[in-house]
C-alpha cells in the first residue's frame, strides 16, 4: 500500500510574539516545528504500513528549512519525502495550497506509482482551517474523509477502507473506495518515539526538493498569492475589554469574596439539581 | 453627501466587479441549513439571523439551503427565522450526510442560482461540506468566522476570525471570486425571534444521483452511550489551563467542579497535554460557551481561548501572572497561586453549600 502523508512546518504559535506595530508575526521569536496535528497523521501511516505493508511518502510545501520536518517524518517511519519549495508558492491560501500539493501528488504518482491513501492532520496550528486536506481530495477527485478518529479496516483487494468519523454526538462508520484522503483527529493514536535506526536513517536522509519548474504542466496563475481568492484585509490585536475588578487582600478575604459572588447566584444551586446530573466533573471520558 | 462625494462613490462603485462587473450576476445571501435527526441545527438558525442582516444591508434576498430526506417541511421554519427563499433537495439517497452527494447538490445550486455569499456553521458537517464546495467552485472560504459584516458599496463580505493561533484578529476578503464563503462558529451569531406568519418561495432541486456511482457509504451512526459532555449547555464551568502544571494539578479543577456541580472546561494546552479529553476544550478549536459563571484557573487567556468564553455572564480568573490577558476578559480576578487558593476555595464552597442545604431542609 502506498500512503502519502501531507505535513506542514509551522511556527510554534503558542510562544510566537507579534509585532504590535505591524500586526505581523515575529517569526524569529518562535521555533519552527512539525505541525502537532500532522504528527498523528504520520503515526497513523506508520501503523497502517506495519499492518498492511507498503511504503510511506511524505509531502510538504514550504521554505527550505521545512526539510527538518521531513527528516522528523523519516524518524517516524517515512520512506521517501518530497518538499515543494519556491517563492512562487508563497502567500497561498487554502485553495492555492491544495492546488500546489495536488500537482505535486500527481508527480509523486508518476515517479513512485499509484497512491492508495493520503493522510493529513485535522488542521494546522497556524492556519487553523482544516480546509487543505479535503481540498486536496477534491482536486484529485477522490473522497475526502474528515474528522477520522479511527481506521477500522483496510481491504486492499476490494480497494476499500472503513473509518470512524467523529460527530458532535458520537461517530459514524464510513466505508470508502480507495484511493481516498483521510484527515485524522488528534488522539487517533499515540505517536511513537523515534527508534535509533530510524534516527540514523533520518540523519542521512535527503528529501527530494521540487520547484515550480519541476511540476510539469502546472498553472502558475493558480499558485501563491496570485492564485488565492482570499486576502487578509484588516488585522488588529485581540480586543481588550475593560479588564477585571481585581480582588485584593489576604487569601481568606479573596476566597470569601468569590464565595459571596457565586452564592449570590443562588438560583444556580436550587433543588440539588446541580449535583451529579451526569455532566459533572467527569474525568478523562 | 456633496455632489463631489457622490460622484466619487459612484466612480468607485463602477470600478467594482461585484457591482456592475462580471461578478454582478451573483446576488443573494445563502445559509446552508444543517439538519440533524430531523431538526435544524441551532447554528443554522443563528446564521439565518446573521444572514438576514447582511441581506438587508445589500437589499437582497436571504435563502436557506436544505439537503436531506423528508426535510421539505423544514422550509417553514427557515422562513420563520428570516429567509425569503428556501432551496430544498429531498431524496432518500440524501438521508445521511456524505461529502460527495451534499457537495454535488450545493455546487449545482450555486452554479445555477449564483449567490454572492454562502455561510455554513463551523460544525464537522459544515466544515467538511464547505471545504469540498470551495475547492470545486474555486472560490475563497474563511474558516471559523466570529464576526460577519458586509461593505454595502462593494458588496464585499468581511469575515473576521482569530488568526495565527489566535495571536491576532484578521478580516478575510474574497474580492474576485463568488460566492464568498465562510464557516461561522456556533453560538456567536444571534437567531431572530421566529415569525410564523412569514413565508417564502420554495425551489426544489431535482435529485439525480445513483448509489452505484458513489464512492462512500455511511454504514452506521453510533451515538455516545454515555451522555457526552455538553459543555456548551453548562451553567457553571470550572476551566483549567497549563498553569496547573500537570494532570495532578488539574485535579483541582475537577474537585471544584464537583463541589459546584459544574462542568469541567479546559484550554487547548491542557487538552493537548492529555490531562483531559477534547470534549472539554473551550475556545477556537473547542466549544464556544456562555455559562452564568466561568472560572478560569491557570489559564493565561490566549485569544484562541477567549473567543470561546468571553460571552460568559461572570468570569472569575485566578492566575499567578498579573499581566495575563485573561484578566482583561474577566470580570473578577485574583492574582495568586492556584495551588493555594483553589483547595481553600473548594473547602469554602463545600461549607457554603452545606449550610444552604441545612437552611433549605429547615
Amino acid at each position: 500500500m502506498h500512503i502519502v502523508v501531507c505535513v506542514k512546518q509551522v511556527p510554534d504559535t503558542k510562544i510566537i510574539k507579534m509585532n504590535p506595530k505591524t500586526n505581523t508575526m515575529d517569526r524569529a521569536s518562535a521555533p519552527a516545528i512539525m505541525n502537532p496535528y500532522d504528527v498523528y497523521a504520520m503515526e497513523e501511516a506508520s501503523l497502517l504500513k506495519e499492518k498492511y505493508g507498503g511504503s510511506i511518502s511524505v509531502l510538504s510545501m514550504g521554505p527550505p528549512p521545512a526539510v527538518s520536518t521531513l527528516k522528523k517524518c523519516v524518524e517516524m517511519g517515512a520512506d521517501d519525502t518530497y518538499l515543494i519549495s519556491d517563492r512562487r508558492f508563497a502567500g497561498a491560501d487554502t485553495l492555492a495550497t491544495s492546488y500546489a500539493l495536488a500537482e505535486a501528488l500527481k508527480k509523486i504518482m508518476q515517479e513512485k506509482g499509484a497512491i492508495d491513501l493520503i493522510i493529513s492532520g485535522k488542521q494546522t496550528i497556524d492556519g487553523d482551517t482544516g480546509q487543505v486536506g479535503p481540498g486536496i481530495a477534491r482536486r484529485l477527485d477522490i473522497p475526502p474523509l474528515t474528522f477520522v478518529q479511527k481506521v477500522a479496516d483496510v481491504d486492499l483487494s476490494a480497494r476499500k477502507i472503513r473509518v470512524h468519523r467523529k460527530r458532535e454526538d458520537g461517530y459514524e462508520v464510513v466505508e470508502s473506495s480507495l484511493p481516498c484522503l483521510i484527515s485524522v483527529e488528534s488522539g487517533i493514536n499515540e505517536p511513537r518515539y523515534s527508534s535509533l535506526p530510524n534516527m540514523i536513517k533520518a540523519a542521512r536522509h535527503n528529501p527530494v526538493v521540487w520547484t515550480v519548474d519541476d511540476l510539469e504542466g502546472i498553472d502558475v496563475t493558480q499558485l501563491g498569492l496570485k492564485g488565492s481568492p482570499t486576502i487578509v484585509g484588516k488585522v488588529w490585536p485581540p480586543e481588550k475589554s475593560g479588564g477585571a475588578e481585581m480582588i485584593e487582600g489576604s487569601v481568606d478575604d479573596q476566597i470569601s469574596k468569590v464565595v459571596e459572588l457565586v452564592m449570590a447566584r443562588k438560583e444556580l444551586f436550587q433543588d440539588g439539581s446541580e449535583m451529579n446530573d451526569g455532566t459533572t466533573a467527569s474525568t478523562n471520558d | 453627501m456633496t455632489e463631489q462625494q457622490q460622484a466619487q462613490t459612484t466612480r468607485r462603485a463602477r470600478s467594482n466587479p461585484a457591482v456592475d462587473g462580471p461578478l454582478a450576476v451573483y446576488r443573494g445571501v445563502w445559509v446552508y441549513i444543517e439538519v440533524n435527526d430531523g431538526k435544524i441545527a441551532p447554528v443554522s438558525l443563528e446564521l439565518l439571523g446573521a444572514g438576514r442582516q447582511l441581506a438587508d444591508k445589500l437589499d437582497i434576498d436571504l435563502a436557506g439551503v436544505i439537503v436531506g430526506y423528508q426535510v421539505q417541511g423544514l422550509c417553514e421554519e427557515v422562513f420563520a427565522f428570516g429567509a425569503d427563499v428556501c432551496y430544498v433537495a429531498d431524496d432518500p439517497i440524501l438521508e445521511r450526510y456524505r461529502s460527495e452527494t451534499y457537495m454535488k447538490v450545493v455546487v449545482d445550486l450555486v452554479e445555477q442560482y449564483k449567490p454572492e455569499i454562502l455561510l455554513y456553521g463551523a460544525t464537522s458537517t459544515g466544515k467538511d461540506l464547505a471545504s469540498a464546495v470551495a475547492t470545486d467552485l474555486k472560490t475563497g472560504l474563511t474558516a471559523d468566522t466570529t464576526i460577519l459584516d458586509v461593505e454595502e458599496e462593494t458588496r464585499l463580505l468581511q469575515a473576521s476570525r482569530p488568526a495565527f493561533g489566535g495571536n491576532i484578529m484578521a478580516t478575510i476578503l474574497c474580492k474576485n471570486n463568488r460566492p464568498q464563503m465562510a464557516t461561522v462558529r456556533p453560538r456567536v451569531m444571534k437567531s431572530l425571534t421566529p415569525d410564523r406568519n412569514r413565508s417564502g418561495k420554495i425551489i426544489e432541486y431535482p435529485v439525480q444521483i445513483n448509489e452505484e456511482d458513489l464512492k462512500t457509504r455511511v454504514l452506521d451512526i453510533v451515538k455516545n452511550v454515555q451522555r457526552s459532555v455538553k459543555i456548551d449547555e453548562a451553567e457553571i464551568i470550572v476551566a483549567g489551563g497549563k498553569g496547573l502544571k500537570d494532570e495532578r494539578g488539574f485535579q483541582l479543577v475537577h474537585q471544584l467542579a464537583e463541589t459546584l456541580g459544574a462542568t469541567v472546561g479546559a484550554s487547548r494546552d491542557a487538552v493537548e497535554a492529555g490531562w483531559i479529553s477534547h470534549q472539554h476544550q473551550v475556545g477556537q478549536t473547542g466549544a464556544t460557551v456562555t455559562p452564568k459563571i466561568y472560572f478560569a484557573i491557570g489559564i493565561s487567556g490566549a485569544i484562541q481561548h477567549l473567543v470561546g468564553m468571553q460571552n460568559s455572564q461572570m468570569i472569575i480568573a485566578i492566575n499567578n501572572d498579573p499581566d495575563a490577558p485573561i484578566f482583561q476578559a474577566a470580570h473578577y480576578g485574583i492574582v495568586g497561586d492556584a495551588f493555594e487558593i483553589v483547595p481553600k476555595l473548594n473547602e469554602a464552597f463545600e461549607q457554603a453549600l452545606q449550610q444552604k442545604e441545612v437552611v433549605d431542609i429547615g
